[in-house]
């Protein structure tokens, strides 16, 4: 599975895809298959404000939950309903199956995250202990 | 050899919703012998007057039905059920019949306490012996399960420290630790900080230096540990831990690999909780009830919940109510007293012999099963095992096969699976706990079954993957299950 | 098997316990009994508990027949000796009676999602108003002072070290919430409204016009039901959030107070913040209908400090006891069975009131009612139990402020007779009281 050049990533294994205000967050390939089958995920209401390496919510498998860390600080402006009644989306197209949209407080905190080719060298790495 | 299972007709059974049918009855009533009231008259607006899809079926219907559904379960009564840390002993048939006699089973928790004598008294001598076999000062009874149990101790350590001066802020909890630990934490407003098991699987006391400090309520240990493992170290443990003002709390889980043998309160322990359902027979019945008696020493005595039972200058057992500094109650009443009946009927089946054999045949038959699958399987910590054996998948999971394949593939076989997945520090982790109750020929059994899925997983894995055949229903959907819960019956249009 | 294990003796497996702890002597607990030395020394315990008395004690524990069915069906070992259900395959039969349970639960209190129980009421009350906290994010509760006093003491456990404040509400005269002052105890903050209907009193609440008051101010509603068989006549409180119950009543033994079973029932949209136990239906790989433990990761052994509540077991055997109770009566059954309780308790009433006073008169009860007399009840209790048998619950300990006043409870197992008898011990204290008080008026006449 690629992982899209223009998006950014983080260890704990979310994505975000930013214009110059504005993004949309999710988790990876990588992430949704070692949770594997999702059956829930726990978002932030539209207008919630979440700040960078904090959580902002979390996703559940039948027997695992994981926290959602925000790769960037923002202002939540939507939420992904579908998510609601078919999370199974997440494992089908995780890089799509985006989660919020939120206007970015600090575009410049992108800059510290991992591009494609860092977060595959990242994710190898971690699959391999 | 015989296997142990073989395949018999299974009944199958619908809800019990789909046999209703309006006009059945398994109830009658006496004729009142007051005048009949107009409930419409007295209940006014509050009257209800439709109680919805109940269901309406026959005496008979009803034996059958819940017959045929307990034919679908596997229970001790019918073999080995090994699972780890649960302590799945036999259940003594006296027990329930002594629960069942009219004073214990009808007696009023608010009866005058001339007419409650018996019952203090079965609470009393039950305190006593608890009191003795964990060598602590006071116990309370009061709490309805084992994780009740952590809940009363740890508010009782907040209390404490809170006597002191400030109730501290953290506990500390093994890494190997049961989910009920940090979530009980929690409960009581403490943060929980990990610590890490050296490599032998017990708490690595250097580490546990480190980490000590004045903002350490207690560490919350379980001995033996959930590896099967006694702490060593247990006396280094509890200095550290006393030499910085914290406490020693010890999840008594496994009490039944020490019962007779060693005694907590002399090993350093300042609070512990007890699960009847587990140490002391008290069935499980398919998820509780439980009970979980919480001891302590002398120091945490002024803390434990309201009333104490204690007995009066004349001898007679009372209920002391007059504890100012007492946590509160956790629960109404005093407690799940049915379990204490049983637990007491257990003791007294037993007497000291009884209890510190027991304890050496629990430890004797995972020693047994340790022996005979060595080598079949991984061994992940050669540390000697107490009353449990914690194997792991390594060898199986080359050829894809994980511990959840095998546990499902022991059940083709005729025995409960073993607990799997735990503890966290085990990846893939296989629990055993045979208790005393099993004879040589059921374990002996056992060890062929495992063998013969370690043998499967080389040959033909697949088997043991698709496992179980056997049973009425195979391996059911639980993603669908949560994604769109159905979590009751509904009428279909 | 020594052998076999490469051991020498059973004391080398305890090797690794340091010498220094083990114990070294027997344990001093009573030496060991035979079965039938057991069976005798639990008779003995048995007579001097109160055996063959009636009663007339309610308060949260309640007498009613059980169906002898109960006993037969709950004994087999299936169901006595089984683990909780975690391995579905061979789980089916606990897995299927607990889904019932949920199932019958919903029909009867008209939530639409319910657990698969809890350790009792008082525990069920409290961890209900936990939930209330999560899902309004608010930090405070009101709760009604006729909510069952120990389940008070319970939530006051709970709550104290959560740091979450609870106001009390007070009842009036007729033993309803007084909701002008509801209303005025309602803050910002205030994440739930916890009352009892029955209540500890014996009044049925009006829990529409409460339900009403609390959510105008963002509140939710939490319904303690302590007596399961009203619900059988008396209307659930539909409006409720959340309803935390005891369903001892069910076909569970009194016990003298326990094991009980506890059960929450919620709406749909808040079953992620429920803690407990839950059976969920689904299909097994050829499309066969089973049942399993579901929403699993809202629990302890999963989430761990993060979990909804640490609570771990549920109360199967005795929720099982419940649900072959709730299918004995059914739904013809439970609504005859509750009009017994009825009548029992308006006559019983009727004749005390010929008598003494009865307080809370004028609002609706189920099988419980507050008897005010001139002597301390405790007194007139003691006269009785030389007749065999145990009147109300003085309420003095609990409710001061009512003077000298009982609770008592009347089931379909109550006589008449039984009735006629205590009726007939409290209009003799009656008399005799008034009588001194003649003498003494009498006297201070003559001089």
């Amino acid at each position: 599975m690629p992982y899209p050049a223009d998006y950014k990533y983080t260890k704990e294994h979310e994505w975000i895809k930013a214009d110059s205000k504005n993004a949309s967050i999710g988790i990876t390939h990588y992430a949704q298959q070692t949770l594997g089958d999702i059956v829930f995920v726990d978002l932030p209401k539209p207008g919630a404000e979440i700040a960078s390496g904090k959580t902002f919510g979390s996703v559940e498998s039948v027997k695992a939950v994981s926290d959602l860390y925000a790769p960037a600080s923002g202002t939540v402006t939507e939420v992904n309903g579908e998510l609601a009644n078919a999370p199974e989306k997440i494992n089908k197209e995780a890089h799509s199956a985006w989660m919020i949209k939120i206007t970015l407080k600090n575009p410049a905190e992108l800059d510290s995250l991992l591009s494609a080719a860092d977060y595959e060298k990242f994710v190898s790495e971690e699959a391999g202990h | 050899m015989t296997r142990k299972a073989t395949r018999h007709v299974s009944q199958n059974e619908g809800l019990i919703f789909e046999k209703s049918s309006p006009g059945k009855a398994a109830w009658k009533l006496p004729p009142l012998d007051v005048p009949e009231v107009d409930a419409s008259a007295l209940l006014g607006s509050a009257e209800r007057r439709d109680l919805g899809n109940m269901p309406e079926v026959s005496e008979i219907e009803i034996i059958r039905h819940f017959t045929r559904l307990s034919t679908w379960n596997y229970a001790i009564d019918l073999g080995m059920y090994p699972l780890g840390s649960c302590t799945m002993k036999y259940n003594p048939r006296v027990n329930e019949l002594v629960v069942r006699l009219d004073g214990l089973a009808n007696g009023h928790p608010y009866q005058p306490e001339p007419i409650s004598q018996g019952a203090l008294r079965i609470i009393k001598t039950l305190s006593d012996c608890l009191i003795e076999i964990t060598g602590m000062d006071a116990i309370t009874l009061q709490p309805a399960a084992g994780a009740h149990g952590e809940l009363t101790g740890l508010l009782m350590v907040r209390a404490y420290h809170q006597s002191k001066g400030a109730p501290r802020k953290k506990i500390l909890i093994p890494d190997s630790a049961h989910g009920t630990n940090p979530a009980t934490a929690a409960m009581v407003g403490y943060a929980v900080e990990n610590l890490k098991s050296n490599s032998q699987g017990m708490v690595d006391v250097a580490a546990l230096t480190a980490q000590m400090n004045e903002d350490v309520a207690a560490l919350m240990l379980t001995n033996p540990n959930t590896l099967g493992v006694f702490e060593q170290e247990i006396h280094k443990i509890a200095e550290i831990m006393h030499a910085k003002g914290g406490l020693l709390y010890m999840d008594g889980a496994n009490m039944n690999a020490l019962v007779g043998k060693v005694r907590p309160g002399d090993f350093g322990v300042d609070v512990m909780h007890l699960n009847l359902h587990k140490t002391f027979s008290t069935p499980h019945g398919g998820g509780g009830p439980g009970s979980g008696p919480v001891a302590v020493k002398r120091a945490l005595e002024p803390f434990l919940p309201r009333p104490v039972v204690l007995t009066r200058t004349d001898g007679t057992p009372a209920c002391d109510y007059d504890r100012p500094q007492s946590v509160g109650r956790v629960r109404a009443f005093y407690g799940n007293f049915g379990m204490f009946v049983r637990a007491l009927a257990y003791i007294l089946a037993n007497g000291p012999d009884g209890l510190r054999q027991t304890t050496e045949d629990a430890v004797l038959n995972a020693n047994y099963i340790r022996k005979g699958l060595e080598g079949a399987y991984d061994l992940p910590y050669s540390t000697p095992s107490m009353h449990e054996v914690v194997f792991s998948d390594k060898l199986q999971a080359k050829k894809g096969v994980k511990t959840m394949d095998i546990a499902k593939r022991l059940i083709d076989y005729g025995f409960h699976p073993y607990t799997t997945a735990f503890p966290l520090i085990v990846p893939g982790a296989l629990m055993i706990e045979p208790t005393e109750s099993e004879s040589k020929e059921e374990m002996d059994l056992f060890i062929e079954a495992m063998k013969s899925i370690a043998e499967e997983v080389e040959e033909d894995p697949q088997t043991v993957l698709d496992a179980p055949h056997s049973t009425r229903v195979s391996r059911l959907d639980e993603t669908a299950a949560a994604r769109k819960p159905v979590l009751r019956w509904k009428p279909q249009n | 098997m020594l052998k076999a294990i490469g051991a020498r003796s059973v004391d080398d497996l305890f090797s690794p316990i340091p010498e220094e702890y083990r114990l070294a002597r027997d344990l001093k607990v009573p030496r060991q009994m035979a079965e039938s030395e057991i069976v005798d020394w639990f008779r003995e315990r048995s007579r001097e508990n109160g055996d063959s008395y009636a009663t007339f004690l309610g308060a949260g524990a309640y007498y009613h027949y059980r169906p002898v069915i109960i006993d037969s069906l709950i004994s087999r070992g299936e169901f006595l000796t089984a683990y909780t259900p975690y391995q579905a395959e061979i789980s089916q039969g606990t897995l299927q009676a607990i889904f019932e349970f949920q199932s019958m639960i919903c029909e009867l209190t008209g939530m639409e999602v319910a657990n698969a129980s809890m350790y009792d009421g008082s525990t069920a009350a409290a961890e209900a108003v936990m939930m209330a906290v999560r899902l309004t994010g608010r930090r405070s509760v009101v709760v009604a002072r006729s909510l069952h006093p120990e389940y008070r003491e319970v939530l006051a456990t709970y709550a104290h070290h959560q740091n979450l404040p609870f106001a009390t509400s007070s009842f009036g005269d007729d033993g309803r919430l007084n909701l002008n002052e509801l209303e005025k105890s309602i803050t910002s903050d205030t994440a739930c409204v916890l009352i009892q209907s029955p209540n500890f009193l014996g009044t049925i609440e009006d829990a529409a016009a409460i339900a009403e008051i609390a959510h105008k101010k963002g509140s939710m509603l939490v319904v303690s039901i302590a007596e399961a068989v009203s619900l059988g006549i008396v209307e659930p409180p539909r409006q409720a959030d959340i309803i935390a119950m005891e369903a001892q009543s069910f076909g569970v033994p009194l016990g003298f107070g326990g094991p009980y079973c506890g059960v929450l029932a919620t709406r749909e949209q808040f079953v992620r913040q429920m803690p407990g136990r839950l059976a969920g239906q689904t299909t097994d790989r050829n499309g066969k209908r089973g049942f399993v433990l579901t929403l699993a990761t809202r629990e302890q052994h999963i989430r761990r400090e993060k979990a909804t509540s640490n609570i771990c077991t549920n109360q199967a055997l005795v929720a099982l006891m419940v649900n072959i109770f709730m299918t004995v009566y059914g739904k013809v059954g439970l609504k005859e069975l509750a009009k017994q309780n009825l009548a029992k308790t308006a006559y019983a009433a009727g004749q005390f009131a010929r008598h003494t006073k009865i307080l809370f008169q004028g609002s609706p009860r189920f099988n419980e009612f507050v008897v005010r007399t001139s002597e301390d009840p405790a007194a007139i209790n003691s006269r009785l139990l030389g007749h065999k048998i145990v009147g109300g619950l003085p309420l003095k300990k609990f409710y001061p402020e009512l003077g000298n006043a009982a609770l008592w409870c009347c089931t379909e197992l109550t006589t008449r007779s039984a009735i006629d008898t205590a009726v007939g011990l409290v209009a003799e204290s009656e008399r005799s009281v008034r009588a001194a008080k003649e003498e003494v008026d009498a006297e201070q006449v003559t001089r």
